[in-house]
């Protein structure tokens, strides 16, 4: 009798670290099963991406559509290659839209904004999004505006 | 001279005493219990007095920890007006580090202690040669079902303590300190990774486990078979141990996290 209820409390105990293991797996690093919804592809190059990260969003007027797929540096036209995965129910996302890294407050997450366009014609999987603009890198922004300050107190 | 002497016979005892440890280890692996009901019934008693007991200190422990994390990390994020990924900083320090480190550091006090003062005191009271006269190999019988209790429990442990702390500071911050609720959620999950992050946790705790449990059952079998030779035992298996754990973590972090 006294062996039956350890077994039990045993068998209760491996249940809870399995449960606490799938709970840390789907809620805490988003693996989960209920996110995976259909998907199609889309391609964007950048001058520069400056810090935007894999599984990064993909926004449209703020919302989360899509996510960053993988980044890779095209080696022929001396940009980065973005690849990202958009929610299939968003399938009407104009052919000439373009596409922004934007960035969460000042320092925060880089993400991508994607502005609708005007064409008839929608994007679809594999397509590639030609209108980009890059992600805006403080350093530049500085050293341009001291430059500025310089060059005009000489006038 | 002498004092040459006297360090050769110390390093010559030393690495006597790692080789007796690695065959040890080696013997207690591969012997269990030949039938496997017996097996079972050894081992579910083992996974009851290691992991059921210690699962109230590393509830209680995981989720006091969670709190007191978000409520520094809270304080501190604020003031850059980034409070928001408090989350993140929980989820991360937790699953990378905490989880297992802590999990270790208190399975060695709890489970690894008591481990070498029950196989102690089985070896002073002669329990372990009459199981040897009765012609029962103690390996097989005390140690190795230990072993393998102590192995399995603590990554379980570890994800325990993980998750009881992940929830312990969303009740700080979510309900008491006001972040947003879903902000708190997406931002973990932007930033932690299942591979880099959880797998790698639990890597540490099977690593640290093996060390803990290892250097336990050994104290336990080797000790002074007196009062005395127990205490001495049982203490150095909670300061060998909570060493091991933090040197090992150093190189298994550098290992894992190491390549920026």
């Amino acid at each position: 009798m006294r062996s039956k209820r350890a077994e039990l409390l045993v068998g209760c105990f491996i249940v809870l670290g399995l449960a606490a293991f799938v709970y840390l797996a789907v809620q805490v690093s988003g693996l989960g099963f209920a996110s995976k919804k259909d998907t199609y592809q889309v391609v964007a190059r950048f001058d520069d991406i400056g810090g935007l990260s894999d599984r990064a969003k993909v926004t449209i007027a703020g919302v989360t559509v899509g996510s960053v797929d993988s980044i890779t540096y095209d080696k022929n036209l001396y940009m980065a290659k973005v690849t990202m995965n958009i929610e299939s129910d968003v399938h009407n996302i104009p052919d000439d839209s373009s596409i922004a890294i934007l960035t969460s407050g000042l320092l925060g997450e880089k993400y991508l904004g994607i502005s609708i366009g005007a064409d008839d014609k929608m994007l679809k999987n594999g397509d590639e999004i030609h209108d980009t603009q890059s992600a805006l890198v403080l350093e530049n922004l500085i050293s341009q505006f001291l430059f500025n300050k310089t060059s005009g107190s000489d006038k | 001279m002498k004092g040459l002497i006297s360090l050769g016979a110390w390093l010559f005892d030393w690495l006597e005493a790692i080789g007796r440890a690695g065959i040890f280890l080696f013997q207690s692996i591969f012997r269990l219990p030949v039938r496997f009901g017996e097996a079972v019934n050894l081992l579910v008693r083992q996974l009851y007095s290691v992991g059921v007991l210690s699962l109230v200190i590393i509830i209680v422990s995981g989720t006091f920890i969670g709190m007191v994390l978000s409520l520094q990390g809270y304080s501190i994020l604020a003031k850059f007006g980034s409070e928001d990924s408090v989350g993140q900083l929980l989820a991360l320090s937790l699953l990378r580090e905490l989880g297992p480190v802590v999990t270790a550091l208190l399975f060695a006090g709890r489970a690894g202690s008591s481990l070498t003062a029950e196989i102690g005191l089985m070896k002073a009271t002669e329990q372990l040669s009459s199981y040897e006269m009765m012609g029962v190999d103690p390996l097989r019988r005390v140690i190795a079902p230990r072993f393998i209790a102590g192995v399995v429990c603590l990554p379980l442990l570890s994800m325990v303590f993980s998750a009881a702390g992940i929830i312990g500071g969303l009740l700080v911050s979510v309900g008491w300190l006001g972040v947003s609720d879903g902000s708190f959620w997406s931002l973990m999950q932007q930033s932690v990774y299942f591979d880099t992050d959880i797998v790698n946790g639990l890597i540490k705790a099977l690593v640290f486990a093996v060390a803990i449990t290892w250097i336990a059952v050994y104290q336990g079998y080797e000790c002074v078979p007196t009062s005395e030779g127990i205490g001495k035992a049982t203490t150095r298996t909670v300061v060998l141990g909570s060493l091991a754990v933090l040197a090992l973590d150093f190189v298994l972090t550098a290992a894992m996290f190491g390549d920026f």
